[in-house]
């Protein structure tokens, strides 16, 4: 216990950069998956490869080296920006690719006929995907959703590692200080299951709202 | 009777793969013309319908509509379906809307009305097909029969020139058929323009000014339904009709 106390100060510094890369990369996440998923059943040819590709290649990346390739390689290109930044476009640009997939899936689960209810009434594909199917595949997509998130939430220690400020980093300072390595890895991880399980009750309730009626 | 030709179909060829569907398929419905499509299973009746408004692409040939081409995608081709109605054989409302809103979101989004004159124009519509009083239920707690009556008044909301209809009571007890019969029968009487798809010979009998009757993706035959029914030219159609009607 005295871990905690004597260094709440420590602990609340990570767990609320761990909170604002979660927060941040979740919502770069969601638009950018929901952008993707829009491409990969988009009638034009040229978009669907697009988010093809997008997802390939992000889902297929170790996290890791996709956080070299941002923060070391895009500087090389002149862009330079905060590591908490950077940070938040790996992991979310990463996430998307997997929430792209759950949206698709959930798109999928849209009996045909609902798009070509909506078509032959004159709706334009827009309106079709954000009028008729997408509200459909949300209902569907929320627990596959929030369990990519959980995972982002997790994933986001990565980012100490590349001296971004997060809850499990805090390990370092700590066990400098000779404080008990268990105990200190003990909080760490409750931090950690105080976000996911904030997410998890978070989709229950979506689901509880907006699930499948059965 | 083909007057002022409304649907037009020139030489329709379309092929899924190696499989040729449609085979130069000629058809021309005139303003106010009930055309009734018949035929096997697999003769591409309901292939045809789904032509007319571009929901199944085709490779050579052309349609129009009223005088136009039908446009490629986009815009223009939305615009293009909003003229013409269409109703399905699984219904296809929307599942996560109420019969009202199933019945008033096109007008809202495509046609451009107010909220408030759709929801009453939608009402009259419900109230016509005989369901104003379900208008706030989800379609999931009517009958098939219902639903289909929906469908066909969320088409009808969308004031089209013209209805396709691909097997609309195909999926209906045989009990909640005649309800929605009535439907079509009442519309073929006011003058709507109609492609029906059915196995209702009845239907084809009585509302129909023409039959059409197709086997292996050709027009075999387009005769008035009294020719057809009492005297069939072709073998095939012939062994089709002693099929159905001796059951």
């Amino acid at each position: 216990m005295k871990v905690l106390t004597d260094n709440f100060p420590t602990y609340a510094e990570g767990f609320l950069g761990t909170l604002e890369l979660t927060v941040y990369a979740s919502l770069l996440a969601l638009a950018l998956g929901f952008v993707m998923a829009s491409f990969r059943v988009a009638p034009v040819g040229s978009l669907r490869v697009f988010g093809t590709v997008w997802v390939t290649v992000l889902r297929n990346t170790p996290l890791t080296l996709l956080f070299f390739a941002v923060l070391l390689g895009l500087p090389r290109f002149g862009l330079v920006l905060p590591f908490e930044v950077f940070a938040v476009l790996a992991l979310g640009c990463y996430t998307s690719a997997f929430i792209c997939e759950a949206l698709c899936s959930g798109i999928n689960t849209v009996p045909r006929g609902q798009g070509e209810a909506a078509r032959s009434l004159g709706m334009t594909f827009g309106q079709t995907l954000s009028l008729v199917v997408l509200p459909q595949a949300f209902r569907s997509v929320i627990p596959p959703v929030g369990s990519t998130l959980i995972a982002l939430a997790k994933n986001s220690a990565i980012a100490g590692a590349f001296s971004v400020t997060e809850l499990l980093g805090t390990y370092k300072t700590l066990s400098e200080l000779g404080y008990n390595i268990v105990w200190t890895f003990v909080w760490i991880a409750v931090g950690y299951l105080i976000i996911t399980l904030a997410i998890s009750a978070l989709f229950h309730l979506l689901e509880r709202r907006f699930g499948v009626a059965r | 009777m083909a007057v002022d030709p409304l649907i037009e179909l020139r030489n329709v060829n379309k092929y899924y793969g190696e499989l040729h569907v449609l085979r130069d398929i000629d058809l021309t419905v005139g303003k106010g013309e009930v055309v009734v499509v018949i035929g096997p299973s697999g003769s591409g009746k309901s292939t045809l319908c789904r032509t007319v408004n571009r929901l199944e692409t085709i490779q050579s040939g052309t349609i129009t509509l009223d005088g136009q081409p039908l446009p490629a995608e986009g815009r223009a081709l939305a615009r293009l379906r909003a003229e013409v109605g269409m109703v399905f054989q699984s219904f296809n409302l929307f599942a996560h809307r109420t019969v009202l809103q199933n019945v008033s979101l096109a007008q809202v989004k495509v046609r451009g009305r107010g909220r408030d004159e759709a929801d009453r124009r939608s009402r009259e519509l419900l109230d016509r097909v005989g369901l104003l009083n379900q208008a706030g239920k989800y379609p999931a707690q009517l009958s098939g029969g219902q639903q289909q009556r929906v469908a066909i008044a969320r088409a009808l909301a969308m004031e089209p020139k013209a209805m396709l209809f691909d097997e609309p009571t195909s999926a209906l007890d045989p009990e909640m058929i005649n309800e929605v019969l009535e439907v079509m029968r009442q519309l073929a009487r006011d003058g709507m323009t109609m492609i029906v798809v059915t196995h209702e010979m009845g239907f084809a009998r009585a509302s129909a000014n023409r039959v059409v009757f197709m086997a292996d993706g050709r027009i075999v035959e387009d005769r008035s339904p009294d020719a057809f029914f009492t005297n069939p030219r072709s073998e095939r159609a012939k062994d089709f009709l002693s099929k159905i009607l001796k059951h």
